[in-house]
């Protein structure tokens, strides 16, 4: 009788609530929420190119990018960061294939490349103030130390993200949690190559041309 | 209920007749334009918010759980009313936004001046017209910390914290600032334009009525803002004669020597005059190269478009700091010694960032 | 001032014991009721053992809903001593006049004035409305918690960093003397070389990153984390806001901190972004702090037009009027919001066309916002309204706002804007639609959502005392800037010499006093309804006969939020469930997923604010060991994989039975 009622009641009246499965948690909120985040970057370099674009011709009776840019150096640093973005790829190819192995050293030569790039362009840097162009000297000089300098102080937190990564993916293997987290640390290195490939345009070849 | 919100508000209406609002009864005919249009933009509002707010109260107490009106709980959409709500505040801004537009483009500070008054308007001199067309009378600004200089170029006199100019003359203002971000505004006379350095504003405006009016920064520029105060005096063409000689007779010597002087901050700065002013005083001040020691920002502008100085020009540096030299209180900057001297062996500012202003 | 030795700068940079204000006696008095009542606290802490309490169930909590109740506190305290800043700037241009010099030298009134606005903006209405956005979305869409647990908690925590530097400014050197925004070059190195622009620039650097990782969070918990059934246009509404919001607050905050970013530069590096000289350009800035600025006024009051219209519908006792265009509203105005910055500065000269462009788009948002009006209004309309406080709220706010919104266009409008610009009308103005509208409605939201986040309602005898106090203090203390305003006075001045203005300046300063009032009655309000708790306890978790899904759960609700994630089948979903018979369901529970507390938000956020605070400072030596404590920090928190646990099922059913007993005495 109580049982027919209930039957009667579930006719009329939808189901109100899930009795089976459980509510996702975080694990697939994860990429979007780093996809928002990564926006919220590109933002931060918005504004940086922004500004480049409004004081990168203020040279202040100083020297100006086609005085100062070596383009070979740039281009070698360009080659360095894009293998980078490639190698990254392979890792994740291994990755989905489960070769644990293969994966950390293609993960290795990534941040042989990452360490590489930055070790040209703090060469460039050093090279740059030691002839005298810091970035105090005009405000073209300002935003183009900032906007490269940004740009490469992320690559290093990439680095150190992937170093973590490699250690951690070497102490609990493959598993979802590192997937997820190799997954976002991809997004990033492809991101920073992307964000690369603007300021080589907009900044170096642009900024060569009289 | 509701209204008795308003009841405290009331009395102060009595107090509204004893005050002067400057804004709504100007002096000059621009802030009398923007004056009417600040009316007929409110007039147009109001339509729309005196019934808003009626309706409120109305249905607040027509629909009182205790008056036990008709009531209806799935009644959420009605298309003809939708239509009515977005498109009645859309008429009202088509219409706003017209004369915005038209407004914005006639009262625009750049703008010479086509009419002194209502029915005056400015036009080359005719036999029998009751138009005169008359050359503005440019005035250049600067705002100092924390004072106003007035420059008569064509006068060749300047004035401290006051400013004078004949009545029904088209006057333009030209301004700028020495050191930070001022607002000139004369309420009386027009709207505010901001004062910024190294960079040149205009104002395009005229006095109607003899008088004298406020000045003052609009713009908060520092310890000294409170009392960054003038005078604005409307006077006859006589009076601006007067003023003109007794300037000249009175004043003292405005050079180069004397502005950099002048520029250091003070407050509560006394009315005076000055004479034989340099006639490119403005210019240096605009391109902030009154001290000879400096490169004009025009200069350097000029250079950087043709691709700047290149390597040889790296170390000119000493020249073109403005900011970094002497500054507000009198205190030389302090070098900055942990970020040149980590980053350069040599030191990228030379001598320059402690000893410029050598003028001083 | 006394020279220190090399090994003192070494130490402590340039800190020096002439920064404490021991010269000044109200910042001393100050110091001696906040460090008397800071002991005080403590003492009473530890008498009563709270401490292991407050740690492990409070401060390293990652329950969104305990969030949320911090967030409001931290708005509580911030608006107090915001609020002591406007008394004392009223105070003080109420006697400043023909020759008096007032008790306040511009070297104080200055940062006061700052500081209130600072103050006011970034750490009482942010909180207050991302503290109601955290309490309420997850529920509102019958989810357990939000997308990201762990970051809510750090991104409180560095709210609260933020809120620290400002306050510790206070006592120690100064803070900014340069207006809320900070335009340069008066903010630059060159012209303001103290400490205090430094403690602005840390301060909103720190609470900015947990302000943009608040709004990634609310945004993946929103897309991501709704109940089954609830598509977009099912949302509730205060839902919907708040998704907008926080698209704003991701779209804009980025900004803010690259263009304070680029000021620090300026400041301690010597760059030439925004200086006078060298090549920089100080109008960059301006454009850029209001292409963030501008949003930042919308961030604020979308979600706070969200609750009035929960309010509105709930307390009409019927569905919100024209819904979808309520949506459509919040969209058009979310979008506008950006392109529109540029009135904030018609007066910086940039021609007619731009500023007639500008202007436009400007009035442009006053369509959606008007039709905003007119939902709520005709919500009222066939309604059966009990005037509880949030409703009187929402009225007082209606209309309150529409004034509010009829200055804003006549501001404008630019040439209107000449005469206006920087005015006390001006002033007069965003007070009225941000305490008019963000203030009444955080209080509509508090008097609305207290019931259900701690199980009784609020006492409305001392609520009601509150709101005629906030509502007529507010029109008694700002309708007079207006006045002021035409009268052609200025903001930002710390005496007069006109006396005729000397009188409305007094009757501001009452009406500033009414609104005090009015936060102490609010304050005696939150005390009295603790003590007369059980006077006032809900035990239905539907006190308000509510509509949406966070009235559906018990009242404060379970850490698990729904036993059973919620089926929504129609916009209001709680009150379609009431009208088609729905049954609580009483057992059959299952273990439930949930994320476990962690410290590391705090001991991060706890770090970032000790490196602000050497950086400002310049001790390098600390701030480079708290950046390593940081990244360390967050690098050891990444090794735990153990982040989550399961709430027994024989709990939950515990927790549920429980709450059938409490519906059965009801």
């Amino acid at each position: 009788m109580a049982k027919a009622k209930a039957q009667a009641q579930a006719a009329s009246v939808p189901a109100f609530y899930v009795t089976e499965d459980e509510h996702e948690h975080s694990g697939g909120s994860t990429m979007l929420g780093f996809w928002l985040y990564l926006m919220s970057d590109c933002l931060i370099f918005a504004v940086l190119f922004a500004t480049y674009g409004v004081l990168g011709r203020n040279y202040a009776a100083g020297p100006s990018g086609a005085d100062l840019f070596d383009l070979r150096l740039v281009a070698i640093n360009t080659a360095m960061l894009l293998f980078s973005s490639i190698t990254y790829g392979f890792a994740m190819l291994a990755m989905d294939k489960g070769k644990q192995a293969l994966m950390q050293r293609w993960l290795l030569i990534t941040g042989l490349f990452g360490l590489a790039f930055l070790a040209i362009e703090l060469y460039e840097f050093a090279h740059l103030i030691r002839e005298g162009a810091t970035p105090m000297r005009s405000a073209f000089l300002s935003s183009f130390f900032t906007l490269v300098g940004t740009h490469g102080l992320h690559v290093t937190f990439g680095l150190i993200w992937l170093t973590v990564l490699m250690v951690q993916v070497s102490k609990r293997g493959l598993i979802e949690a590192n997937r997820r987290r190799l997954l976002c640390l991809s997004m990033f290195w492809h991101f920073l190559d992307v964000i690369w490939i603007g300021v080589f345009t907009f900044v170096y070849l642009m900024g060569v041309l009289k | 209920m509701r209204i008795f919100r308003i009841l405290p508000i009331l009395p102060l209406f009595a107090l509204l007749g004893g005050c002067q609002m400057v804004l709504l009864g100007p002096s000059g005919d621009v802030a009398l334009q923007q004056r009417n249009l600040l009316f007929a933009s409110t007039a147009l509002m109001l339509l729309v918010i005196v019934p808003v707010m009626a309706l409120t109260i109305f249905f607040a107490w027509r629909y009182r759980a205790s008056a036990k009106a008709s009531y209806d709980p799935d009644w959420n959409h009605s298309l003809p009313l939708e239509v009515v709500i977005w498109s009645v505040p859309l008429l009202i801004i088509v219409i706003l936004g017209a004369m915005t537009w038209m407004g914005t483009h006639l009262l625009d500070p750049y703008r010479p001046l086509n009419r002194i008054s209502a029915g005056k308007p400015v036009v080359e001199a005719k036999a029998g017209g009751n138009g005169v067309r008359k050359e503005p009378l440019v005035i250049q600004v600067v705002a100092l910390d924390w004072k106003w200089l007035f420059l008569y170029p064509a006068q060749g006199i300047a004035s401290l914290n006051e400013v004078v100019a004949p009545v029904d003359q088209p006057i333009e203002f030209r301004i700028t600032s020495s050191s930070v971000m001022n607002s000139l505004f004369i309420p009386a006379l027009a709207g505010q334009i901001y004062a910024m350095p190294g960079m040149q504003t205009k104002l395009n405006a005229v006095i109607n009525h003899a008088g004298e009016f406020e000045g003052f920064s609009a713009n908060y520029s520092g310890a000294g803002f409170s009392d960054m105060r003038f005078r604005f005096r409307g006077v006859d063409d006589k009076g601006f004669g007067d003023w003109v000689q007794g300037a000249i007779r009175n004043g003292s010597t405005l050079g180069r020597e004397e502005y950099l002087v002048l520029e250091r901050p003070s407050e509560r700065e006394a009315v005076r005059y000055f004479r034989d002013i340099p006639s490119d005083l403005f210019s240096a001040v605009l391109n902030m190269c009154v001290d000879r020691a400096k490169m004009c920002t025009r200069d350097m502008m000029a250079l950087d478009a043709r691709g700047g100085g290149g390597k040889e020009g790296i170390h000119i540096v000493a020249q073109l700091e403005y900011d970094k030299s002497v500054r507000r209180g009198g205190q030389p900057m302090p070098p900055r010694p942990f970020v040149t001297a980590i980053c350069t062996p040599t030191d990228v500012y030379g001598t320059a960032g402690v000893t410029a202003r050598a003028a001083n | 001032m006394t020279s220190y030795p090399d090994w003192w700068k070494l130490i402590f940079g340039r800190f020096t014991l002439e920064a404490i204000p021991y010269h000044e006696p109200i910042l001393i008095g100050t110091f001696a009721a906040v460090l008397l009542g800071g002991l005080a606290l403590v003492a009473l802490v530890t008498r009563y053992k709270l401490w292991g309490y407050l740690w492990h169930e409070w401060f390293t909590s990652v329950d969104h809903k305990k969030i949320g109740i911090m967030y409001m506190i931290l708005g509580v305290i911030m608006l107090l001593r915001g609020f002591a800043d406007a008394l004392m700037m009223r105070g003080q241009q109420a006697i400043a006049f023909a020759g008096n010099e007032g008790y306040l030298p511009p070297h104080h009134y200055d940062q006061i004035f700052t500081a209130h606005g600072v103050i006011m903006i970034f750490f009482v209405a942010m909180p207050f409305v991302t503290g109601l956005m955290n309490y309420v979305v997850p529920l509102q869409i019958g989810a357990r918690d939000v997308a990201f647990p762990f970051l809510n908690n750090f991104s409180f925590w560095m709210t609260v960093g933020g809120a620290v530097l400002v306050m510790a400014s206070l006592f120690v050197g100064e803070f900014a003397k340069v207006g809320w925004l900070a335009y340069p070059p008066l903010s630059g190195a060159a012209y303001s070389p103290g400490v205090g622009m430094d403690y602005y620039l840390w301060a909103l650097q720190i609470a900015g990153v947990g302000t943009t990782l608040s709004g990634v969070n609310l945004i993946a918990t929103i897309v991501k984390m709704r109940a089954p059934g609830m598509d977009m246009m099912k949302m509730p509404v205060f839902t919907w806001t708040s998704l907008c919001t926080n698209v704003l607050i991701v779209a804009t905050f980025p900004i803010l901190a690259a263009t304070l970013a680029l000021l620090t530069l300026d400041r301690y590096v010597g760059t030439n972004f925004f200086t006078n000289d060298l090549g920089g350009n100080p109008m960059m800035y301006v454009n850029l702090i209001w292409i963030w600025g501008h949003p930042e006024v919308y961030i604020l009051i979308l979600p706070i037009f969200g609750v009035y219209s929960e309010v509105a519908s709930t307390f009409c006792g019927k569905r919100l009027f024209g819904y979808a265009s309520m949506v459509y509203a919040t969209v058009v105005i979310t979008i506008l919001s950006y392109l529109v910055w540029l009135h904030h500065f018609f007066t910086m000269g940039s021609g007619a066309s731009v500023n007639s462009f500008f202007g436009i788009t400007t009035m442009i948002i006053s369509i959606p916002t008007g039709a905003k009006i007119f939902n709520w209004l005709f919500t009222m309309y066939r309604g059966r309204i009990r005037f509880e406080l949030p409703m009187l709220w929402l009225l007082a706010f209606m209309i309150t706002f529409v004034i509010g919104g009829m200055t804003g266009v006549m501001l404008a409008v630019p040439p209107a804007d000449f005469i206006l610009h920087n005015s006390l009308f001006l002033i007069a103005h965003f007070h009225n639609v941000i305490i008019g509208g963000v203030v009444f409605g955080v209080f509509a939201g508090i008097a609305y959502w207290f019931p259900k986040a701690f199980g009784f309602k609020l006492d409305k005898f001392w609520g009601l005392l509150s709101f005629w106090f906030w509502v007529i203090g507010f029109y008694v203390a700002f309708m007079p800037l207006y006045i002021l305003g035409l009268m052609g006075v200025t903001r930002r001045l710390s005496r007069f010499e006109d006396p005729s203005l000397q009188i409305w300046f007094v009757i501001a300063a009452v009406g500033a006093v009414l609104i005090a009032f009015g936060i102490l009655c609010f304050i005696i309000q939150i005390a009295v309804s603790i003590i007369r708790r059980e006077q006032l306890r809900d035990t239905t978790g539907d006190p308000w006969d509510g509509r949406t899904l966070e009235w559906s759960t018990s009242s404060p609700p379970p850490a698990y939020n729904f036993a059973f994630t919620p089926i929504v089948h129609d916009l209001d979903a709680w009150a379609d469930m009431k009208k088609r018979g729905y049954q609580r369901p009483l057992g059959g529970f299952k273990p439930i997923h949930m994320p476990r507390n962690t410290g590391a938000g705090v001991i991060i956020a706890g770090l970032a604010t000790i490196c602000g605070f050497a950086l400002i400072w310049y001790i390098w030596w600390l701030a480079a060991l708290t950046f390593v404590g940081v990244v360390a920090t967050a690098i050891a928190h990444s090794f735990n994989y153990d982040r989550d646990f399961h709430i027994p099922a024989e709990a939950v059913l515990r927790e549920e039975d429980s709450r059938s007993q409490l519906l059965g005495k009801a």
